[in-house]
């Protein structure tokens, strides 16, 4: 696959990116068919999307493989592909902003108003008597009623720690692939995947635990929404980090990563240390404070 | 002209239409898909425009029922800003940044062709709920709880619509980042490139940051419709208000997205037909930079009358108006650039000065809303309305029209009608100021807005307004007329120049453009950037 010396590469067509958006749009169709109670119409067109959507990324992943392995893409490529994912990452971040936000402003501000505090002393008098601001609530009207909170320094505490570690894990399996250490390479990727899957584990745990003794469900007002969102949203994102993590573990296992060029492996170490990240930021003001 | 890597010879095979236009990752061919949907999607909001000036041609309720009119209003800006111009900007950049740069394609071509093909199914999605029981979103297109938790089926159809346009639109300002990053020829410094790309290179970071903003925001009205969630719901602890602040954080870059492309094209333009050099370039990419980052702080100026502490208030409004600064740095550096220019006006530099003009009174009306005090009267009024629109249709939407007449003969190898472009140009400019002059006044004589019926007061005014609302929407007719003649056929041959006072690497390739382009980094030679004696 000789490419000119200087030239620039630019990829040849491909089918994958309007079969990903037919695919989202049967998962999308289906998934408001489904919220909106049309159940048997949602799930079909929900399988359907969901099949479609499979079947592209395995799809398209296998082409960009098959033409990586074979040599077709130069450095220039590569750093395309850096920047994509870096801004990508950034897009996520931005995402969990809106939640953050979400938590920071109603502990910091709204919750406070609706006790009487500030401007909110009239509204709190006429509308919310009696109601006096704290965290966590789930406001004046006690929805979902009386729950109780996961303590921080349980299973949050060692989920932390599962994180971190495997944080640890996985960038000693980077060295090793760099140092072209396969054993261990695979020994610590395969770690860090034992370590993500007891993360949702535990915080699978955590979830049963939280709605079958604690009463602490979705529906506990502005506490429930947020610690379950929040919460939930990462496990989603540690979940996908986990198959990435699997597929990365097989790709290895498979010789599909040089020395020198594997940014596959290294995109999905970024995801896994952005999910971390975000992970000690839940830790602290979700949990701790 | 380079090999091709064996992988993509299919290029010179004729690909079949189906191929060439489905699966495609070239830049010019998506710019081009992108372009023709943005203008379909033009004149469907278009329609919903023209339905809401007839039923507002007079007092009284004549043509539609209310709940329709609001789905009107709703669907209008929903299809004019995901649909009209956001694409319209992405089809611009995916034509001519590579070409600006001297790359040979987009970053990430197939992305690309994704980013593209979502926007039909989203389209799709959305518009499906006219057709349904309980009709389309009516809560306006800001969707504020309650109100909107309220609609009926389409809700959830809107807001999966607006995660797929998200999807659509993150993934286009990664491409558009990675390219100006990544893919520039040696010696196009990041200090020399055209205006066009640097403020799409910017616009692209707002992109990133602000539409996840968005998702997120429209999930939680999801939630707290369909799965119990309180985040807006005071009972719960929530807050109502806490929605207009995750949405209005998204909400003003967004209005920056809508405008900073538009600065681009501009910039392009008036150096081209003044036979000068932009003046202040640099302060120009400052400019730019400094409107980004306040964008971030100003979100509150929309949410004046909600009850913010008086704190807020006043943060909020100082700065905004600090945003009049580079802004005002902008249309001093346009309006100097013209000073001894020597002038030609062909369309897109009618278009750009009209912009100029037509833009700063918006930035005017937009320095009144800043005030607080005053804001307080104008809130909800028509005079938000006129404000906005001129900033987006006079705004944008004209930058759009003059970029397209500028660059079309680039793209198709034909000079336009320069006759029935400048016809084009004084219907579309003596009516948008008959549409919306008018409702200056009607704002501030109080008429409120996303109403159908009113006072016999506002009815003159609401008359000369809709008068120009349908000599506006039928001026359009004459673009695209013009747009299709261009296309299939004009005679007249367009050089590889095309103006004589044009500057840079677009300009060198010839016209049409051919399907690939600088596939090899081309050679920089001293003259062929408009930006290239920046340093001193």
């Amino acid at each position: 696959m000789a490419q000119q010396q200087g030239a620039y590469y630019v990829p040849h067509g491909s089918k994958w990116p309007i079969v990903g958006a037919v695919g989202m749009f049967a998962f999308m169709w289906g998934a408001a068919h489904w919220i909106n109670g049309n159940e048997l119409e949602g799930h079909i067109s929900i399988a359907i999307g969901a099949a479609i959507i499979l079947t592209m990324l395995f799809g398209w992943f296998g082409t960009v493989i098959r033409e990586s392995n074979g040599g077709t893409y130069n450095k220039q490529v590569d750093l395309s592909f850096r920047l994509g994912m870096m801004w990508f990452i950034f897009s996520e971040v931005m995402f969990f902003a809106a939640f953050f936000g979400a938590l920071f402003y109603t502990r910091g501000l709204s919750v406070p108003w609706l006790g009487g505090e500030g401007h909110g002393a009239i509204t709190n008098y006429y509308l919310w008597r009696g109601y006096t601001a704290a965290w966590p609530t789930n406001g004046p009207l006690d929805i979902g009623g009386a729950f109780h909170t996961i303590p921080a320094w349980g299973v949050p505490l060692l989920n932390t720690l599962i994180l971190l570690s495997s944080g640890v894990t996985i960038t000693v399996a980077h060295h090793a692939l760099k140092a072209g250490y396969r054993k261990q390479l695979l020994v610590f990727l395969g770690f860090t995947i034992l370590l993500g899957v007891s993360f949702l584990w535990f915080q699978a745990h955590e979830y049963i635990e939280a709605y079958t003794h604690l009463n602490l469900t979705l529906h506990s007002g502005i506490y429930g929404s947020t610690f379950f969102m929040l919460t939930g949203f990462h496990g989603l994102h540690v979940t996908l980090g986990t198959i990435m993590l699997i597929v990365i573990w097989l790709r290895c296992a498979k010789g599909d990563f040089s020395k020198d060029s594997h940014f596959g492996f290294e995109a999905v170490a970024w995801y896994w240390h952005f999910v971390d990240i975000v992970w000690v930021m839940l830790f602290l003001f979700v949990y701790v404070l | 002209m380079a090999t091709h890597a064996a992988t993509h010879d299919d290029h010179d095979a004729k690909p079949s239409f189906a191929q060439r236009w489905l699966f495609t990752t070239n830049h010019k061919d998506i710019g081009t898909l992108y372009l023709v949907f943005s203008l379909i999607m033009f004149f469907i909001g278009g329609s919903m425009a023209m339905i809401i000036r007839a039923e507002l041609f007079e007092p009284g309720l004549q043509l539609v029922q209310p709940y329709f009119f609001n789905e009107m209003t709703t669907m209008h800006a929903l299809v004019m800003i995901f649909g009209a111009v956001m694409p319209a900007f992405v089809g611009l950049a995916n034509w001519m940044i590579p070409l600006m740069v001297g790359a040979p394609d987009m970053a990430l071509p197939r992305l690309n062709n994704w980013s593209f093909w979502i926007l039909p199914f989203a389209f799709v999605l959305l518009l499906s709920t006219l057709f349904m029981p309980g009709g389309a979103p009516a809560a306006g297109w800001v969707m504020y709880p309650p109100l909107v938790l309220q609609s009926g089926e389409s809700l959830a159809f809107t807001i999966f619509a607006i995660h797929l346009m998200g999807i659509s639109s993150i993934m286009g300002a990664i491409n558009i980042i990675a390219t100006i990053l990544n893919l520039r020829a040696p010696g196009m410094d990041l200090l020399k490139m055209p205006l066009f790309v640097w403020t799409w290179l910017i616009t692209a970071f707002l992109l990133i940051a602000v539409m996840p903003v968005l998702a997120g925001a429209v999930t939680m009205l999801l939630t707290d419709k369909f799965f119990g969630t309180s985040f807006f719901n005071a009972a719960g602890g929530g807050d109502p208000l806490l929605y207009q602040h995750i949405f209005w954080f998204f909400g003003h870059p967004e209005v920056y997205i809508m405008i900073l492309p538009a600065f681009g094209i501009i910039s392009e333009i008036i150096p081209t037909f003044s036979r000068k050099p932009l003046f202040g370039y640099k302060p120009m990419v400052y400019a730019t930079a400094s409107i980004a980052f306040l964008s971030f702080i100003v979100w509150a100026h929309h949410m004046f009358t909600v009850g913010l502490p008086l704190g807020g208030l006043l943060f909020f409004m100082y700065a905004t108006m600090l945003i009049s600064v580079p802004t005002g740095v902008k249309v001093f550096n346009w309006v100097t650039t013209m000073w001894k220019g020597s002038i030609t006006f062909e369309t897109p530099m009618l278009f750009a000065v009209a912009f100029v003009i037509l833009f700063t009174i918006g930035g005017f009306s937009g320095v009144m809303l800043a005030l607080v005090p005053a804001d307080f009267q104008y809130h909800n009024t028509y005079f938000v309305v006129a404000h906005f629109h001129y900033v987006l249709v006079s705004g944008a939407v004209f930058a759009i029209m003059a970029a397209v007449y500028y660059w079309i003969p680039k793209w198709t190898g034909h000079m336009y009608s320069e006759r029935w472009g400048r016809i084009h140009f004084w219907n579309s400019v003596i009516a948008v100021n008959v549409l919306f002059f008018p409702q200056h006044f009607l704002g501030l004589a109080g008429m409120p807005r996303r109403i159908p019926d009113y006072n016999v007061a506002f009815a003159d005014w609401n008359m000369v307004s809709s008068i120009g609302g349908f000599w506006f929407g039928l001026s359009q007719l004459i673009f695209v007329g013009n747009i299709v003649y261009t296309v299939y056929f004009a005679r007249q041959k367009a050089s590889a120049r095309v103006w004589e006072g044009a500057r840079g690497l677009e300009w060198t390739v010839p016209s049409p453009a051919p399907h690939h382009t600088f596939e090899v980094p081309p050679v920089i030679m001293p003259g062929m950037l408009a930006h290239d004696d920046v340093s001193h």
